[in-house]
């Protein structure tokens, strides 16, 4: 672990703020375009949303803001191993949204329709039977879905920690157990204070998550934050039923079978999160009424063993979509507040943010992400 | 069932969620079975549990028997299955009970089907009267010569006992002794059952074993113990582990409870008051769950726990309860005066804590090994939790049990940190795995079963 002792001038090209999977990827990015870069990150890298969500690589059901930047992001997960030496556990094993009425189909297909005429083709819709033959284990009254071959999942705790090594092999150091204190700029250079130093730079890319607005906040920006926290629970192993990860319409419901045999149920109930303490609460009412959900959908879960639930802290925007771009103070950008659909955004966020910070601009389009949509009038 | 009895007798309306058939838990386990009462060999001391369980029926709380408890919240809500139906009900004051589970005992092939726990065969004698013959015993602690000494006086063969508790622990006992005296008849006891072990001559006894290491491919063929530098061998096909208890964490510290080090136990205890109350505002731990204190402590916890709760719920005044707590504060003085005695006496040899091969597995449940936990800590990944999250270690359907006292000890040595500053892992609910049916029909009502 590279891990440097506190001095009292640590100097880098860019301080990321946030050890997530946003915050991994923007330092391996600027690195491999020869910055040096310093992570800061309050606990240990992947510890929240990052490392603990359910691992979804979706270009499903985006927000249409966010659909060029998912599908360039899906061809960098196609290719991950090139990035960053790991597989990440990626599977393209297809991602599909189950609808349970004529109606629900009907409005997945508009949907794929506005998709379409953007010109993206990912968004696939398809009838009873093919569903049936893609997911034999799905309730017999679902009518149809919509499908996004390509889509899969990965091992997010593993990813992360791959987006960090692959870093620190180019240079990047990480400084766990270091959170930001105070941040203030000296001709010219942010100085950022930390329990572990102060360490300074030129450029700062806040990646903080859940706590993205707290650090905004000490860059003068503002962004309303709120730290939430989605549960997810885990069954003991079943013989294999299912191979793609499957959610529905207009229900909370997010489903997979690992490879081991465990099947992860979540979706959006939600427990309580205290950002202070990093203590996250179960809502015993959310996980009945989620464990509801998945046995409607699939009758074979009834008998499933749940042996673990849990919760991680997530940042939430008010719009949910993220915040992606420059700040208001010269060298600051923001990258944050993914709602709980972030961690398939993180190679194209991670390379964004560096294209921002070096070149000042990027090919994608980001103005919807603006920092500034929060600003008063 | 000391608990219920106080709480219930004044006037507190008062729940006992078992998770057994009957009242006894694990020490008095299966005590109103009439049978168990005729068996000598079971001892007088399990006999006694008899009055404790009777005192539990006649004290007017309500007693589920088996219902798995599956989640305490830090806001005092208990989730708990029974007959396929989960059900959740909120206290004004809980009191976990939850007690001790053996402590792993990660040695080269300790996965290997026809290897138990001691205790579990004991559990086979007391439940349904079943045994295991010629089998072999190995570790530390009262509770293995308890067990061979039931086995024996059943008449049941035993082949050989392989005695760990390593020799320098008699040396490092003997300033402790004091404070055993008072408990010299159970000391006695502890040498009477060793004698029986030592007289027996179809039972091998083997003392001052160093090492060892059990051998088979697909089954238990043989163990091989070090002694005085030279490797011996014993055929077998079923082996008795055992190397002490330890507290049962999962329940409390999914509530929240805070743990503490106790490095004279080298385990993980409970943070208690004097009241037994934990970190977490109306959740007391009280007996062996909190901190291993044997089965008379836990007795006495579980009153002062109650007691301590009456005044709380208002049903006594802080006058009543000092005065009804003194006799319980006594005995528990005594009691716990004679545990640095043993602790120091059966304090398990590293070796068999942590692991030294890198071929033995430390979490059964995923398989993790410890050459995978040794290569993760030189990745970097030095906390429990991150390990866990890398690897799966501890993410099965034990939930850590079998494995998160050795990989704590691990962390700690190859860090060379404090174990109290290696952590635990972040344990969740559900503690016991529950079907998704019984979870999607959850009880809010808070009425319970009929």
């Amino acid at each position: 672990m590279t891990s440097a002792p506190p001095s009292t001038a640590m100097m880098a090209d860019a301080i990321v703020i946030g050890g997530g999977l946003h915050g991994c990827s923007t330092a391996l990015h600027l690195a491999r375009r020869g910055l040096s870069v310093r992570v800061l990150e309050k606990d240990h890298v992947g510890r929240h949303a990052s490392g603990v969500n359910a691992g979804g690589v979706r270009r499903l059901g985006r927000d249409l803001a966010e659909v060029p930047l998912s599908v360039a992001s899906a061809q960098m997960w196609h290719d991950i191993e090139n990035l960053v030496d790991d597989d990440c556990g990626f599977v393209a094993s297809s991602q599909i949204k189950l609808a349970a009425s004529m109606d629900d189909l009907e409005q997945l297909g508009a949907r794929a329709g506005q998709v379409r005429a953007l010109g993206f083709e990912h968004e696939e819709i398809i009838d009873r039977q093919t569903l049936l033959d893609l997911l034999p284990a799905v309730s017999p009254d679902c009518v149809g879905g919509m499908i996004v071959r390509g889509d899969g999942s990965a091992n997010p705790y593993r990813t992360v920690q791959a987006f960090r090594r692959k870093g620190e092999n180019l240079g990047v150091v990480f400084h766990q157990e270091s959170g930001v204190q105070k941040i203030t700029r000296k001709g010219g250079i942010w100085q950022v204070q930390t329990g572990a130093g102060t360490f300074q730079a030129q450029n700062l890319v806040n990646c903080a998550g859940a706590w993205g607005g707290r650090v905004a906040a000490m860059l003068g920006d503002s962004a309303p934050v709120q730290a939430r926290a989605p549960m997810l629970m885990i069954t003991a192993r079943m013989a294999p039923f299912i191979d793609c990860v499957v959610g529905a319409h207009g229900r909370p419901l997010s489903f997979k079978q690992f490879a081991n045999g465990t099947v992860l149920i979540g979706g959006g109930y939600e427990g309580r999160a205290e950002a202070d303490t990093n203590l996250t609460h179960l809502d015993y009412a959310g996980l009945a009424a989620s464990a509801a959900t998945a046995t409607r959908f699939f009758p074979i879960m009834k008998t499933a063993r749940v042996v673990r639930s849990w919760a991680g802290i997530e940042g939430f925007m008010p719009d949910n979509i993220p915040v992606i771009g420059p700040g208001r103070a010269a060298g600051v950008f923001h990258g944050f507040g993914f709602s709980a659909h972030g961690f398939q955004l993180g190679p194209i966020g991670g390379k964004i943010l560096s294209d921002l910070v070096i070149d000042g601009q990027t090919d994608l389009p980001i103005d919807a992400f603006s920092i500034d949509r929060f600003r008063g009038p | 069932m000391a608990a219920a009895r106080i709480a219930a007798q004044h006037g507190a309306d008062t729940l006992v969620l078992d998770e057994q058939p009957g009242p006894g838990g694990q020490i008095y386990r299966a005590i109103e079975t009439p049978a168990n009462r005729q068996r000598p060999e079971l001892g007088k001391s399990y006999a006694q549990g008899f009055d404790l369980a009777q005192g539990l029926r006649e004290s007017g709380a309500r007693y589920v028997a088996q219902a798995s408890v599956w989640q305490v919240s830090a806001d005092r809500q208990v989730g708990y299955c029974v007959e396929g139906a989960a059900h959740l009900v909120s206290g004004r004051q809980i009191i976990l009970a939850g007690g001790a589970q053996e402590r792993p005992m990660p040695v080269p092939g300790w996965t290997l089907p026809g290897v138990m726990t001691a205790g579990a065969a004991q559990i086979m004698l007391k439940d349904s009267g079943l045994s295991i013959r010629d089998a072999v015993f190995v570790g530390t602690g009262p509770l293995l010569y308890l067990i061979v000494h039931q086995y024996l006086s059943a008449g049941i063969p035993v082949k050989a006992v392989i005695d760990l508790t390593p020799a320098g622990n008699y040396i490092r006992a003997i300033p402790h002794l004091p404070g055993a005296l008072h408990a010299a008849s159970r000391l006695f006891d502890g040498w009477r059952w060793q004698r029986q072990i030592a007289r027996c001559r179809d039972t091998e006894y083997v003392r001052g074993v160093s090492d060892i290491r059990i051998c088979g491919d697909t089954d238990v063929t043989a163990i091989e113990y070090l002694k005085g530098g030279k490797w011996g061998r014993i055929d077998c096909q079923n082996i008795l582990l055992h190397q002490g208890v330890v507290p049962n964490l999962n329940m409390p510290v999914a509530a929240g409870c805070d743990t503490v080090w106790n490095d004279g136990q080298a385990c993980w205890n409970i943070a208690v008051d004097d009241w037994f109350r934990s970190s977490v505002a109306g959740i007391y731990v009280a007996g062996d769950g909190a901190g291993i204190g044997g089965s008379i402590a836990a007795e006495n916890q579980g009153a002062i726990a109650a007691i301590g709760a009456l005044e709380r719920l208002g049903r006594i005044n802080p006058q009543t309860r000092e005065r009804l707590v003194q006799p319980f504060r006594k005995t528990l003085r005594r009691e716990m005066a004679a545990r640095p005695f043993l602790e120091t006496l059966f304090r398990p040899p590293e070796n068999t804590r942590i692991p030294q091969d890198d071929s033995t597995i430390v979490c059964r449940c995923e398989e993790i090994t410890a050459g995978d936990i040794r290569e993760l800590v030189r990745m970097g990944h030095t906390r429990p939790n991150q390990i866990k999250s890398y690897s799966r270690c501890g993410m099965g359907p034990c939930q850590g049990r079998f494995c998160g006292l050795t990989l704590t000890e691990m962390l700690a040595d190859l860090t060379k940190t404090p174990v109290a500053e290696v952590g635990y892992y972040r344990l969740r609910a559900p503690v016991k795995p529950l079907s998704l049916a019984e979870l999607a029909g959850l009880d809010q009502t808070g009425e319970g079963p009929e």
